[in-house]
């Protein structure tokens, strides 16, 4: 067990967490930040799919490391994350139905997001299944804090909901107060995420 | 021994046996899945069609309460008859060929309705709903309106209660004797058969109110057409037609009446 949560194996899992953060210090995946983010619901469901898929493919990257050849390696990285995508869309379609009708926009988004084309290709190529598995769920899952801090402030100045249920007391509407329709527009959630990488840097470099 | 992965002949096997594999494991995936998938969707349009008539469609045992609520009927010919047939889950192309399903039902408060689909086009893909109207055929009683992929959080609101609820209550005719129901820009509603679309989804609003407006007008057979005649005496023109072409109906009459010039 302990060589299973040896410190380089915590390093690849917290890394992505904090001070390696996909989109706020590698700045990946920006764009489905911007998608998804006007509501906290998809944000949640959109990262938790993503940490999904970025950790079962760099698991089976990481398998197959050793045979794919060098000159096809991105085909073959995109075919993996296509054929993955595509079979759990189809078995959400099958047993959840709900959750795919939900998801239908976003499961096409997942396959074009970069964070998973960068880490196959930069961890699971080198490294074994475990490792990379922790990987993918580190990245994923720092991947949607992001989406989540993001989704919060945009619902909630936007909406003045959260999860869809109003937060924000009747008397302050009636003394005045106006949702921000700034925040719903996709380029304020790019204000956003200059601002937590912002906060997030300034953060790291006191530490150091 | 150790494999040359680089070479011409390995690259192009692996990738030939990479694509076969996929292509096996989904169409596998795909065909294996195919029956439940069907059944999910055909459930999920059931229930979209009870949501219309109010009934919440996440608690509801779905499949019970549709067969024991709902009928599925084809209007022509100025009636309806019972609809016998595989289930349909889309109805853009029937309404196109002229096969217009009415589907008679009681609402969650126990009012007899007519559900209505409609189909239309927002944004970025296509739109449909359902609406319920009462048994009068001029107001509406509940709809239910999904999107293909509108913008999650602006277009897609859509499908959210608030706005659909809206709808509620609202007559379809106006003056004129055209479909009146309509969206309007977000807050600026202030007619009767007006509704308030979602801010910052002013083309997905407007094509719901063009969704509204069109399936209603194909509709406009079914719904201006089933009320008795009163003022036959009045519209002599009536009287001459045959009931087909009269329609039978105080608007259809006195379209007719304006037509042949013939004075009420």
């Amino acid at each position: 067990m302990s060589k299973l949560f040896s410190d380089e194996n915590k390093a690849a899992f917290l890394g992505p967490l904090n001070v390696n953060n996909p989109v706020a210090v590698q700045v990946l995946g920006i764009c489905s930040a911007l998608a998804v983010t006007s509501q906290l619901k998809p944000a949640i469901v959109m990262g938790l799919s993503v940490t999904v898929i970025t950790a079962f493919s760099n698991v089976i990257i990481s398998l197959l490391r050793k045979t794919i050849p060098n000159r096809i390696r991105i085909i073959v990285q995109l075919v993996v994350v296509a054929a993955l995508v595509t079979i759990v869309s189809q078995l959400l379609k099958a047993y959840v139905y709900d959750v795919s009708v939900q998801l239908s926009v976003y499961v096409g988004l997942i396959i074009t997001n970069c964070i998973l084309m960068g880490r196959l290709e930069a961890f699971a190529m080198q490294n074994g299944p475990w490792p990379s598995f922790l990987d993918g769920i580190g990245n994923g899952l720092g991947y949607a804090a992001i989406l989540v801090i993001v989704g919060f402030v945009r619902e909630l100045f936007g909406f003045g909901t959260l999860f869809g249920y109003n937060v924000i007391p009747q008397f302050m509407y009636d003394a005045g107060y106006t949702n921000n329709g700034m925040m719903v527009m996709p380029a304020m959630s790019l204000i956003i995420v200059g601002l937590v990488i912002w906060a997030h840097r300034a953060y790291n470099k006191e530490e150091k | 021994m150790k494999l040359n992965t680089n070479g011409n002949v390995y690259t192009f096997c692996y990738a030939a046996v990479m694509v076969i594999i996929v292509a096996f494991l989904l169409a596998f995936v795909a065909s294996a899945l195919k029956e439940t998938q069907e059944a999910n969707v055909a459930n999920d349009t059931k229930g979209q069609i009870l949501a219309a008539l109010g009934y919440d469609k996440a608690t509801v045992d779905v499949a019970t309460v549709y067969a024991e609520k709902v009928q599925d009927n084809v209007f022509g010919g100025g009636e309806l008859t019972p609809y016998e047939g595989k289930f349909n889950t889309t109805y853009g192309s029937l309404i196109k060929n002229g096969e217009l399903h009415v589907f008679t039902g009681t609402t969650a408060e126990g009012e007899q309705a007519y559900v209505i689909p409609v189909v239309g086009r927002g944004l970025w893909g296509g739109l449909w709903g359902y609406i319920a109207v009462n048994e009068a055929k001029d107001k509406v009683l509940g709809t239910y309106f999904y999107h293909e992929s509108e913008t999650a959080g602006l277009g897609a609101r859509i499908s959210e209660k608030w706005f659909q609820d809206q709808f509620i209550g609202k007559p379809i005719f106006g003056e004129d004797g055209d479909v009146a129901l309509t969206v309007v820009k977000a807050g600026s509603a202030q007619k009767e058969n007006e509704v308030d679309g979602v801010t910052g989804a002013t083309l997905t609003s407007n094509g719901v109110a063009a969704m509204v407006k069109d399936g209603l007008t194909a509709y406009e057979d079914f719904l201006g057409g089933a009320t008795a005649c009163s003022n036959e005496e009045e519209c002599p023109a009536c009287k001459t037609m045959d009931e087909k072409e009269c329609g039978g109906c105080d608007k259809a009459c006195d379209k007719a009446c304006e037509s042949n010039n013939v004075e009420q």
